[in-house]
């Protein structure tokens, strides 16, 4: 027998089951607080495709819950008409995991910056990924400290400048699609602020993944780092410097869809499709390939000035397979203790043995 | 030769020899069969904190010692009467321990060449050939060749052999002291259910022990301890840490809540991880995190989904977790955190015992960050008071910091326990859905005791954001006004010490509710405070013993109990923790006795000091207290 708790009865209760048809717009979904990013930061626009997308998931206004930990980024749940906590520097991961595994019904989204989730709570970042925790983390990378007023982050290139790097970073940085294929992570997928439609269809795609979802977002920070990824999101330099993933498709990219990228064996090349090459030559995406997914998140070169990089940085989703999910998991763990044995407390508290005084 | 049978009062027997030796299993074993006779005991486990430090040397020396007695039985015992011990260095690190006259069983294998030297007796020394013992009783057999020796016809392994031994210093000790083997027979058919070959050994060495005590020859006593007065009823043996399992799975059951525990292995608190994770089928939850700080976050998570939230830990991770916990105080989530105590500060002496963290739990976070405090005072009330943690922090929206420690987590006794039906429901609700129409719902409006409502993500129509920054009242809005945050600290305070409304009365334990002296405990010491205590009373002196287990906020009436004494004496196992907190609450010249030794207080010194201080204050010792 099931054991009935009073969260499940409270849950099911009349006037909390009731499903008005769930028609939502973006706009049920914005809260009554101001939002209070700098004027022109990428936060606002990854703010809108959150609200915009909302509305197509089909899951109730409360199922749905916002986590965050400190930084700029993490002011979001503020700003989102759910459940939402912003909670302590670079936990979010570890409390929703308690609330996913404790709530599996909810739609757990963790709202991340790379300081919060690459720097100080980096530890929680990779254990919910190999754990395959099922929520979406949403990585909201802008290369600097917002916040605290412009440091160098750990996802800042080498030889940043930066208020606490006068003479420029030491440190490599991250890698943070290769650190999340690397901690074993099922979906794997960046996309940036400036292209809004792409960045709807990879939180959609987040969603439907069943496991621990890592969407990177490249953000521009108006402020303090202001074009750090101007190469990929100008309208001009784009097509050359970014390639677009998509499942069962080949490496095509460039202006006129003149270039592609090939495989000789795992060595990756950049070709023109002008005869030698045709796109039958060039790799054909697929999602659930692990060495490839690793191949390409090591497209990854830090762009020199006015030079083209060797291979275009990737956006879409570049791994995406099935695993069991851990709430899943410990749900089927309990339900089994629970339907193998009593939960009978006189006989619990009675212990192995016992004697008695007269 | 005829053998005498005494009766005694009570005895203390310490099992001492390498860690390998399984001195733990015989200790435990000679326990449950003690407790099962119906004697009051106390036990005290001591082991180094490395897993096999080198064999043989005086480091890696584990001890238990057991004191059980037909009469009230409040403490391990200051100093043995009967010491076992398998090897040399279990001697060197033990003998100190053991009273003069006392007895001595040894394994004379441990002193062989190679053992002395291991436990760095000077060339050429053994302590059982010179003049070392001359004050003691000292049994010398070879343990380790009788056990070989009646194993003689079973196809065993060396090791397997030299495992036995133990059993056989248990059945030796069984016949010694009058107790039935059957218990331990059926304790090891289970546990070698696998193995029979292995069972039967270990059956056959217990067996051979208890015999070798009637036929040797050497022993002219056997000894009796008759059954202790205690309450009638259904008693069980249980540690501090078994006992607070299950408070936490009745206070689960008692609140209909599901428990989700965030915990990270750590010494002396992992038992309380192994022993939940075994009974999820009560609707518990058990997470072994990364770390400790996303122990305490996946509780706070789970909390915020409507969990019964709990995470455990001893100091060194309590600290880490401060930050989380002052996230719960922010957000007004129920929060249960255990510290099982240990001696600090870093890592300290893992595996020994203190009561230092006290401060720590009453004011170890950033900002004005209140929490209760509540501390066990033996073994089985852990139970209790893990109960009362959860009920507080589930009734009053707030985290609880629960102080065990170490000597309660291992240390066990003889408990009377409850049934479901003789304990009190926890009174739990969420709010309420609401429909759109409706006014907004507004997460921190506050009911008469200054707690909010717990509404649950799932909950249609009352979606809102909590967080760490500072929120306005009612509407929990971010807000940085001024005469806001000075409001709302108060009120967390305030709802902190309205719990006050909420728990017992403090009582006098023992002695008169006014006089001279008062002794006031907290947690651990309460066996050692109580004999001493008891004694100090016998011996005419005017003083009375009062016992904390509710330490923020503090009882009601403590200033009062408190004015009714010439003299507060607070003896703690730290450098002098609650006595600055009781006088700063009531600004009284409360005087301090401190022992930072890893180790509880023995009855003898305790008493000791506390006369040490009677005298220099001339408190004369009355004839016979009223």
């Amino acid at each position: 027998m099931p054991l009935e708790t009073k969260i499940d009865d409270f849950i099911n209760s009349n006037g909390n089951t009731e499903e008005e048809a769930v028609s939502y717009s973006s706009k049920d979904f914005s809260s009554d607080q101001d939002v209070r990013w700098c004027p022109g930061c990428g936060d606002y626009t990854i703010l809108k495709q959150i609200q915009n997308v909302m509305p197509d998931l089909g899951v109730p206004k409360k199922d749905i819950v916002f986590i965050s930990g400190i930084g700029c980024a993490a002011r979001f749940p503020y700003y989102m008409d759910t459940f939402g906590m912003h909670s302590i520097h670079g936990r979010a991961p570890a409390i929703a995991t308690g609330l996913k595994v404790s709530r599996p019904e909810l739609s757990v989204w963790i709202i991340t910056g790379d300081g919060d989730s690459l720097s100080i709570g980096a530890n929680h970042f990779v254990q919910l990924l190999r754990r395959n925790v099922n929520v979406n983390l949403m990585l909201f990378n802008n290369q600097i400290y917002g916040l605290t007023k412009g440091q160098y982050s750990p996802t800042a290139p080498e030889g940043t400048i930066s208020k606490s790097t006068p003479f420029g970073s030491i440190d490599h940085p991250f890698n943070p699609l290769s650190l999340s294929l690397g901690a074993d992570g099922t979906f794997v997928a960046r996309a940036m602020d400036r292209d809004p439609r792409h960045l709807k269809k990879m939180l959609n795609r987040a969603h439907e993944h069943q496991g621990a979802s890592m969407l990177e977002i490249y953000q521009n920070c108006i402020v303090f780092n202001d074009g750090a990824f101007e190469l990929f999101t100008d309208k001009k330099s784009r097509p050359r410097e970014t390639i677009y993933l998509e499942d069962g498709e080949p490496l095509v990219f460039g202006k006129d869809k003149d270039k592609g990228v090939r495989l000789d064996g795992l060595i990756p090349q950049v070709v023109e499709l002008n005869g030698e090459y045709s796109k039958d030559d060039l790799w054909i995406h697929d999602e659930t390939d692990t060495t490839k997914a690793n191949l390409l998140s090591r497209f990854f070169e830090h762009p020199q000035n006015g030079e083209h990089l060797k291979f275009p940085r990737p956006f879409g989703v570049l791994y995406a397979v099935d695993r069991p999910t851990y709430d899943e998991g410990v749900l089927a763990q309990n339900e089994y203790a629970i339907s193998k044995r009593e939960a009978n407390l006189d006989t619990l508290l009675a212990g192995p043995e016992t004697w008695d005084v007269k | 030769m005829d053998i005498k049978n005494q009766v005694c009062e009570e005895v203390t027997i310490r099992f001492a020899g390498d860690s390998g030796d399984g001195m733990q299993l015989t200790g435990s074993l000679f326990t449950n069969t003690t407790a099962l006779l119906g004697n009051d005991l106390r036990t005290l486990p001591e082991f180094p904190a490395e897993i096999r430090a080198p064999a043989g040397t005086v480091p890696g020396v584990s001890s238990f010692q057991l004191h059980f007695g037909s009469k009230e039985i409040m403490t391990p015992g200051d100093v043995c009467d009967v010491l076992v011990v398998m090897n040399s260095a279990a001697l060197k690190a033990n003998l100190s321990l053991l009273k003069k006259g006392g007895l001595i069983i040894a394994n004379t294998a441990g002193f062989d060449k190679r053992n002395l030297k291991l436990a760095k007796y000077p060339e050429g020394a053994n302590p059982l050939e010179d003049d070392t013992l001359s004050s003691y009783t000292v049994y010398e057999m070879d343990i380790s060749k009788m056990t070989k020796e009646a194993l003689s016809d079973m196809d065993l392994s060396y090791k397997d052999v030299d495992r036995c031994k133990n059993m056989f210093v248990l059945g030796l000790l069984y016949w010694m002291y009058n107790r039935p083997m059957d218990s331990t027979i059926q304790f090891l058919n289970k546990k070698f259910g696998k193995k029979p070959d292995v069972a039967a050994a270990n059956i056959k060495v217990l067996k051979t022990g208890y015999h070798f005590g009637e036929t040797a020859e050497i022993f002219s006593s056997r000894y009796t301890v008759e059954e202790a007065d205690l309450e009638p009823g259904t008693y069980r043996n249980i540690t501090g840490n078994e006992s607070t399992v299950l408070g936490l799975v009745a206070a689960t059951k008692k609140s209909k809540l599901p428990l989700f525990f965030g915990s990270y292995p750590i010494t002396p608190a992992s038992d309380i991880l192994h022993g939940l994770s075994r009974y999820k089928n009560f609707g518990i939850t058990t997470f072994q995190a990364e770390d400790e700080i996303a122990a305490v976050s996946s509780a706070i998570g789970a909390a915020f989904g409507g969990s019964l939230g709990v995470t455990s830990s001893s100091g060194p991770g309590i600290a880490l977790k401060g930050e989380a916990i002052g996230l719960a105080v922010m957000l007004e989530l129920p929060l249960v955190v255990l510290n099982i105590q240990r001696a600090g500060p870093s890592t300290g002496m893992p595996t020994k015992t203190e009561q230092a963290d006290l401060l720590q739990a009453f004011y170890g976070r950033n900002g004005e960050s209140p929490m209760v405090v509540v501390a066990p005072s033996t073994p089985a009330d852990c139970f209790q008071m893990a109960f009362e943690a959860s009920r507080i922090a589930l009734e009053h929206m707030i985290p609880v910091m629960y102080l065990s420690d170490g000597y309660l987590a291992n240390g066990s006794e003889p408990w009377k326990f409850p049934q479901e039906k003789d304990l009190k429901n926890i009174e739990v609700g969420f709010e309420s859905p609401r429909e759109g129409s409706e006014e907004p719902f507004l997460p921190y409006v506050r009911d008469e005791r200054h707690v909010r409502s717990w509404a649950i993500p799932g909950t249609k129509g009352i979606e809102h954001r909590v967080g760490g920054l500072e929120k306005e009242d009612e509407t929990g809005d971010v807000s940085y006004d001024p005469d806001n945050h000075q409001k709302m600290v108060k009120v967390r305070e305030a709802k902190r010490d309205k719990v006050a409304d909420f728990i017992p009365r403090q009582e006098i334990d023992q002695g008169n509710d006014q006089g001279d002296i008062l002794i006031l405990g907290w947690g651990s010491t309460y066996g050692s405070i109580r004999t001493a205590v008891a004694e100090l009373r016998k011996d005419g002196h005017d003083i009375s013993h009062a016992h904390l287990r509710y330490l923020s906020p503090f009882p009601r009436n403590l200033e009062a109990l408190l004015s009714g004494f010439d003299k507060v004496i607070v003896p703690e196992i730290n450098n002098g923790q609650l006595v600055r907190v009781i006088r700063d609450h009531f600004m009284i010249a409360a005087e301090p006795i401190n022992k930072i030794k890893g180790r509880p207080f023995g009855v003898a010194e305790l008493k000791e000091d506390i006369l040490n201080i009677i005298s220099d204050k001339q408190i004369p010792a009355r004839t016979k207290a009223s």
